[in-house]
């Protein structure tokens, strides 16, 4: 249920910016989630709806760029593929790995009008 | 709506005290609110709030909502792009290095403590409390949806204890800690414990500005938590494993459930702990002693270093002079 907060995150930082930069209208927010992060992409979709109704992102259209999980993997020492938090390294089978990329949740860009 | 849950009108409490947006406004049962913003506490706890942030006290809510949309400035009307690249936590972050910064010229070891609902968190507070009074200065958070029922069992044992209600909300916010930090007034070089929402989803994702996230893993719960739910595993330094006294009636699988554990997170610490029989309270009770300890010395560098600065200004200053 924490999508919600994020979502309200979300529109803090659109309000924020458009009050700074002086703009009445977004049409469309662009943020980067990545796999590793603690956001399920359709849920924070569903919540983005109903927190933007009213505001300066209403029917905002909802970009999710998705970034792949990659870990350090500390027996192998380099930068492998994993593809959720438990995943061991895709070479050695270990476990001794740390994620490097992935649990990116940022708002890239707005368009706006 | 309220930020933390996205309720209509906002539930979250502070020992009955409330907070509320500064602009009018109508709950749901119709009270039109409007009020100013005001802040108590005894210690410079401060922060910036933004229009869209702001809690009041002093009424029978502390809501955590909307301020108003936004002066809109109208007059663009091509369409652009405009780069942000700010993360989605970063208002939450912001509050979080506050506290953090605070905790630090103070020395308050804060621990933020993560668990599914009966975990056992308040009993082994409670028992960690009792161990620790006599030698340690203490004060605790307790954060739940509804009731101070948590916080009235820590204030039995003598030590200073408050209670936020987050009403629907799933998680503590470093917001709310900061209020409660100016309410509650943490002496110097204490240890603050955090109670957190019982979620081993959300609160994972909320940073409140605390030095560790104490996860409690109780032997009553299946040993694949850890991977049921890694974000939590992921986001600890230390895993309690709790009422380990059950263990020879339970066919959990203790050396499974670290390894789980580890595998989500290969530098948790785990210590297998019982609030009945005091089982592993040494190890416990030490981890926060060097903590607390750590956290002493770093106050009294800082302290040094801005002596050490003053010094030198004032050197500067009577160079000037002469």
């Amino acid at each position: 249920m924490h999508e919600m907060s994020l979502a309200e995150g979300v529109l803090q930082i659109v309000e924020d910016v458009a009050q700074r930069d002086g703009f009445s209208r977004v049409t469309a927010v662009r943020l980067e989630i990545g796999r590793l992060s603690s956001i399920e992409p359709e849920a924070l979709r569903f919540c983005f709806e109903a927190v933007v109704r009213g505001s300066v992102a209403d029917g905002a259209r909802l970009e999710i760029v998705d970034t792949p999980g990659a870990g350090w993997c500390l027996h192998c020492s380099e930068t492998v593929a994993i593809g959720a938090l438990y995943d061991p390294c895709p070479q050695c089978g270990g476990y001794q790995v740390q994620p490097t990329g992935g649990t990116e949740m940022r708002v890239l860009d707005l368009e706006v009008a | 709506m309220c930020t933390t849950c996205g309720c209509a009108a906002g539930e979250t409490r502070i020992e009955g005290q409330a907070l509320e947006h500064a602009d009018e406004h109508v709950h749901a049962d119709g009270t039109v609110h409007a009020h100013a913003h005001h802040h108590h506490g005894e210690h410079d706890h401060h922060h910036d709030h933004g229009p869209a942030y702001r809690p009041v006290r002093g009424t029978d809510h502390l809501h955590y909502g909307h301020g108003p949309a936004g002066a809109h400035v109208p007059g663009m009307s091509q369409a652009r792009m405009v780069k942000i690249e700010q993360d989605i936590l970063s208002k939450n972050n912001a509050y979080a290095a506050q506290n953090r910064r605070w905790f630090d010229e103070h020395g308050v070891f804060a621990l933020n403590f993560v668990s599914s609902p009966g975990s056992g968190k308040t009993t082994l507070l409670v028992r960690t409390i009792e161990a620790l009074k006599s030698t340690s200065r203490l004060a605790v958070i307790e954060g739940d949806q509804q009731t101070s029922f948590d916080a009235e069992r820590i204030r039995a044992t003598g030590v200073r204890a408050l209670q936020i209600n987050t009403g629907k909300g799933c998680h503590l916010d470093a917001h709310m800690v900061g209020h409660a930090l100016g309410q509650l007034g943490p002496e110097d070089e204490s240890v603050l414990l955090i109670e957190n929402v019982g979620n081993l989803v959300c609160p994972s994702a909320f940073d409140l500005g605390e030095a560790h996230k104490v996860v409690i893993l109780s032997v009553t719960e299946g040993e694949d938590k850890p991977l049921k739910y890694p974000d939590m595993f992921r986001a600890a330094s230390l895993m309690l494993l709790n009422k380990c006294d059950l263990l020879p009636h339970l066919s959990f699988d203790v050396e499974r459930a670290i390894e789980y554990a580890k595998r989500v997170n290969p530098g948790l610490l785990v210590i297998r702990t019982s609030s009945a029989t005091g089982e592993g309270f040494d190890a416990w009770l030490t981890w926060i002693a060097d903590g607390l300890a750590g956290q002493s010395a770093r106050r009294s560098q800082s302290m040094e270093l801005l002596r050490s600065r003053i010094a030198g200004l004032e050197a500067q200053l009577a160079a000037l002079k002469a």
